[in-house]
């Protein structure tokens, strides 16, 4: 197939040095970049916000800052790491920049809108962010109402302005991967051909495509309730607060596995190249990852176990959350199943990926017990479910973009990462991650409430352990971006395909040329077709 | 789309990223119905919250709705559906490659969207006076002001929402227009127009629910 | 400062029902993520690259396999739904035999009413052994009453009432807390809930009690705001008689009946001409502005001394 084995070949990165070359480039990968730059720096932001959050838990008097900084800190976080953070972490990075080429494609299907994608996303970061330096909002993450509409003296509406915005851009990303998919996939490659994190796209872009607008026109209502001062959800008029919640928990239950997904995705990736094997199970992890993102659309009511909806509702909601964690058990089970008899390596990639089997298995099974109705009230809104959603969304979907970007990092840039250090950072993150958050489990089960800056002092030394743990999981995640930023002077060159992996990315240079491949691929093989017996050794 | 600075690679209407005409018509016509799709679930959202309201409250929303005015929201359905005819018109010129007919049809087709929305800003003006937009000196005489005013304001906002739209339609037919007239469009593709059309029909089917659901409940009573 | 807690308290009947729930989870916790960590690790030291482990007969299908792992992980999760069901079912339904306590939350405290006429500020005095129930609402935004150690938790939401039930088991001072973020002040919105012997319960309501109960301060608002001339006991006044009302069905004028629950009887004194009783005029005059949610428990606490069916009496509806 098409490479040109020079290391001086055109690509992506040397067509064109202008700042106008990259702010209206329509190339997918120079947009992948754009995004990768602005979420690491919403990640800083929204890391900073934790620090001063773990900070101010050292002590129970919660003598840092004031409780009304304290309430902002926590919201800001809570914003800016899932709407500008998580959410287009790995499909508007790593997605944006593989879909096309694991499906032997030139670019998405519709490259200006990628770009106005980011435009929209940089918008709403824009406003956002102002909202934050003007003062900062403190309603939680989850704007409930009346306190959000009527009562928070704060910043609500350029945040909700914001976040509105920014959610077309997501709308945006998911719709050209669905049309991507859809359309563009190269010859002989069929649907059960498709690597698993081009379905896990699919699944993730069906999400954002019908999950986003719902919370786009719920925090419109909001916005709408403070600016006019009357509201479609004040109680004072007949109106009801725990609709605002339905329509919330519409989206954001769904929007974790916007999260998750493209992760498991990677997982799958990374798991079959350095085991040098065939996935276990392709059309059930397939299957899988659709099941979640339609399930996921009808769990949302277990947010609302203690809301004051009916016992009946809460049972339909419970029964429908465990139905959703079966589908998720078995693409754990698959991945262990992988290991068996492939030839395994231990790189970085695959580090993380053991990390996230791991930590996502504990976040998993945590989530069972908060979908367990009687326990869940009384872990409702503790700490248990601060350290469970971190499971999942730190340990399930951070480790799974560290996984993936230490993985493509040589297809990006055409460098290698220092390997020694980033096994050492991803063994840091592993143990400062669990040190962090294994012990908010155990806060949560006590009953220490989320969102408190002042605890009963009992509950200070877990807490103490939680902020030592977060100091080192923040170096685990300082280092990497330092190592990566060195290895794109310094770094080794990696060549086309450093890893010996299968799917059509590893095919082109590193990086890839502009159009990705010189001659359109033909597809003759399933997805990870590695050889069935690599003698020990090989 | 135009793909100016992508010229060299082919002059014809096919952008690199596409293979071939049919890859390219294809592509566009899923990315409009998935469009479509996110926007069922936008007004889903208010719809949603106009059903639990107005089975909570039918004698308040039924009451409230007498303050409509049925004839003025009437005319403006035909003048929609009329608009729709036309576009379907335009698309229809388009399949035989007329250009004249094409943009004679787009210019009627915006001119009713216009005419639509001159009718709802006479109706927002019109409960403007009467002191009926919520949060702007909001006086209601009949029973359960509070609970009107709910019915107001969803009112107001998916009203608002469909009119917003509809001027995002007008804007999106004018380039369309000027498109045409650049000789932009044959009649082997002109994918462009057709998914215009789409999207001009969805924003009038809304306004086919909104009417009923907001104009008639005392009607129905 | 080292006396660590790592379990909490169980002080009531549904805690130990719960926590027994809670170790089966962690039991299929403990279990699968064992599995799990064993399989990873075993796996990859065998299989290592350069290991001389046989890799013959590597499959990458097993229906069989496959199926026995979505269907065991089901079974599992269908038998612990069931068992919660049934506790959740308990945790909701209160014994006939409960006690009332008023609860108001507001930015950023907690204000309790005991039937007998006694109030307090963030602190709640309940006897040992007895079932109580707590009805709850808001004056502004959602809070949320949480009590750690009985293991019950309930959204105190504005213009409803919610309810949520405990037999206390021990004696002794917890915790209680605002779950549900309400603002600045909502780590402060804290208390205590103090279990005291039955006896020393009655002694605390004697000693400490204004001698005025709830109902009676209901009465007299009932008389000063004039509710008295349209509703008397005998049925002639322009409103309806509520001596019976409370727990019973009522005829509106639309038709339909309703039950008069809390939740009836609070909106008809805010918003009397939502549901107007068959036969009358919707005459009644707003309260919303007058009434504070305090007296408005006094009042229902007074309607329900005019008798009526006490088992209707539930707040959680919907």
């Amino acid at each position: 197939m098409s490479t040109s084995g020079s290391e001086n070949h055109t690509n992506y990165l040397n067509d064109g040095y202008g700042v106008k070359s990259w702010l209206l480039t329509t190339d997918h990968k120079r947009i992948a970049i754009l995004y990768m730059i602005s979420i690491t720096l919403f990640f800083m932001i929204g890391g900073f916000f934790a620090l001063v959050i773990r900070l101010t838990l050292l002590s129970p008097n919660g003598t840092l800052v004031s409780a009304d900084t304290y309430n902002k800190m926590f919201t800001m976080h809570g914003v800016t790491m899932i709407f500008f953070f998580l959410i287009p972490s790995i499909p508007a990075v790593l997605g944006n920049f593989l879909v096309p080429m694991m499906i032997g494609a030139r670019d998405l299907a519709f490259p200006k809108l990628n770009l106005l994608s980011w435009y929209i996303y940089v918008l709403g970061g824009i406003f956002t962010l102002s909202a934050m330096v003007l003062g900062g909002v403190d309603t939680g993450w989850t704007f409930y109402t009346p306190l959000s509409s009527g009562y928070s003296h704060t910043n609500v509406v350029p945040t909700v302005i914001g976040v509105f915005i920014v959610g077309f851009s997501s709308i945006l990303t998911g719709l050209n991967f669905i049309v991507t998919i859809h359309k563009m996939r190269a010859p002989g490659l069929t649907w059960f051909r498709l690597p698993l994190f081009i379905w896990a796209h699919y699944a993730t872009s069906v999400i954002q495509v019908l999950g986003t607008p719902v919370i786009a026109v719920t925090l419109a209502l909001v916005g709408f309730e403070r600016i006019t001062g009357v509201g479609i959800f004040d109680p004072n008029i007949g109106g009801d607060p725990i609709l605002f919640q339905h329509l919330f928990w519409f989206y954001s239950h769904p929007a974790v596995y916007i999260m998750v997904l493209p992760s498991m995705g990677i997982v799958s990736e990374v798991v079959t190249c350095f085991s040098q094997r065939k996935l276990f199970g392709y059309r059930q992890m397939a299957f899988a990852s659709m099941a979640i993102a339609v399930f996921g659309f009808l769990v949302w009511g277990h947010h609302m176990f203690v809301s004051g909806q009916s016992v009946y509702a809460g049972m339909a909601f419970s029964a429908l959350s465990f139905l959703v964690a079966i589908p998720s058990a078995v693409k754990v089970f698959n991945w262990t199943a992988t290991l068996y008899k492939g030839t395994i390596r231990f790189n970085t990639p695959m580090l993380y990926a053991f990390g996230f089997i791991g930590l996502f298995t504990i976040g998993g099974l945590t989530g069972i017990v908060l979908a367990t109705l009687p326990v869940d009230v009384h872990v409702h809104d503790t700490y248990f479910v601060i350290a469970h959603f971190h499971y999942i969304m730190v340990g399930g979907a951070v480790m799974g973009y560290m996984a993936g970007l230490h993985f493509w990092w040589p297809k990006i840039t055409g460098k290698l990462y220092p390997e020694g250090l980033a096994k050492f950072s991803a063994l840091t993150l592993f143990v400062g991650f669990n040190l962090t958050f294994f012990p908010q489990f155990i806060l949560g089960y006590l009953g220490m409430p989320r969102r408190y800056h002042i605890y009963p002092p009992e509950f200070q030394v877990l807490n103490v352990l939680s902020t030592a743990g977060a100091s080192i999981l923040g170096l685990g995640y300082i280092i990497p971006f330092f190592y990566f930023m060195w290895s794109l002077r310094k770094g080794k060159v990696a060549g086309n395909n450093p890893w010996n992996a299968k799917g059509l990315e590893w095919l082109t240079p590193s990086p890839p040329p502009t159009f990705n491949f010189d001659k359109t691929p033909v597809v003759t093989e399933e997805a990870y077709a590695y050889p069935e017996e690599d003698l020990a050794g090989g | 789309m135009d793909n100016e600075q992508l010229t060299h690679e082919t002059r014809s209407f096919v952008a690199h990223q596409f293979d071939d005409l049919e890859q390219q018509k294809e592509a566009g016509t899923l990315g409009m119905w998935a469009f479509l799709a996110t926007e069922i679930l936008f007004f889903g959202g208010m719809f949603m919250a106009y059903f639990v309201y107005r089975f909570s409250y039918p004698q308040v929303f039924a009451a409230a709705s007498q303050y409509m005015d049925v004839a003025l929201g009437g005319v403006n359905t035909g003048v929609l559906l009329v608009s729709s005819l036309t576009m379907a018109l335009a698309v229809h010129a388009a399949q035989e490659g007329k250009r004249k007919q094409i943009i004679l049809f787009l210019i009627i087709t915006m001119v009713f969207g216009t005419v639509f929305l001159v009718i709802k800003g006479v109706e927002y003006h019109h409960k403007f006076v009467e002191h009926l937009v919520p949060g702007f000196d909001f006086h209601y005489e009949g029973a359960e002001p509070g609970k009107s005013e709910i019915y107001f304001i969803l009112y107001f906002i998916m009203t608002g929402f469909h009119a917003l739209h509809l001027i995002i339609g007008i804007g999106v037919l004018t380039v369309i227009a000027v498109m045409t007239a650049r000789g932009r469009f044959t009649k082997e593709y002109y994918t462009p127009v057709e998914i215009s059309g789409l999207y001009w029909h969805f924003i009038d089917i809304v306004w086919i629910f909104l009417y009923p659901l907001l104009y008639l409940i005392h009607v129905h009573k | 400062m080292f006396n660590i807690p790592l379990f909490p308290t169980e002080a009531s009947t549904t805690a130990s029902r719960v926590d027994l729930l809670f170790f089966a989870l962690m039991g299929i916790i403990v279990l699968f993520t064992t599995l799990i960590f064993v399989g990873v690790i075993f796996f990859s030291i065998r299989y290592r690259r350069g290991s001389r482990a046989s890799r013959k007969g590597a499959t990458s299908e097993n229906m069989k396999l496959e199926l026995a792992w979505t269907i065991i992980p089901l079974c599992i999760t269908m038998g612990i739904f069931i068992w919660a069901s049934k506790l959740y079912f308990d945790m909701h339904v209160p014994p006939k035999n409960a006690m009332d306590i008023y609860v108001v939350g507001k930015q950023w405290m907690w204000y309790i009413q005991h039937p007998e006429g006694n109030r307090e500020i963030n602190t709640l005095h309940v006897p040992l052994g007895k079932p109580v129930r707590l009805i709850l609402t808001s004056q502004d935004v959602i809070h949320d009453f949480f009590i750690p150690a009985f293991r019950v938790k309930q959204d105190v939401i504005p213009g409803r009432y919610t309810t949520e039930w405990f037999q206390a088991t021990k004696l002794g001072e917890y915790h209680l807390f605002c779950a549900q973020y309400c603002g600045t002040g909502h780590a402060q919105m804290v208390g205590t809930v103090i279990v005291m012997q039955p006896w020393e319960y009655e002694q605390w309501l004697a000693g400490k009690s204004s001698g005025v109960t709830m109902s009676s301060s209901g009465e007299q608002l009932f008389t000063q705001f004039g509710c008295v001339t349209c509703h008397r006991s005998d049925n002639t006044g322009r409103g309806p008689t509520l001596v019976g009302l409370f727990g019973k069905k009522v005829l509106l004028q639309t038709g339909q009946t309703v039950v008069a629950d809390m939740d009836y009887i609070r909106e008809s004194i805010l918003d009397p001409r939502a549901k107007v009783v068959a036969t009358y005029q919707p005459i009644m005059p707003t309260f919303k502005s007058q009434i504070d949610q305090a007296q408005l428990m006094q009042l229902i606490e007074y309607v329900k001394s005019l008798g009526g069916s006490q088992s209707a009496s539930k707040g959680n509806k919907k």
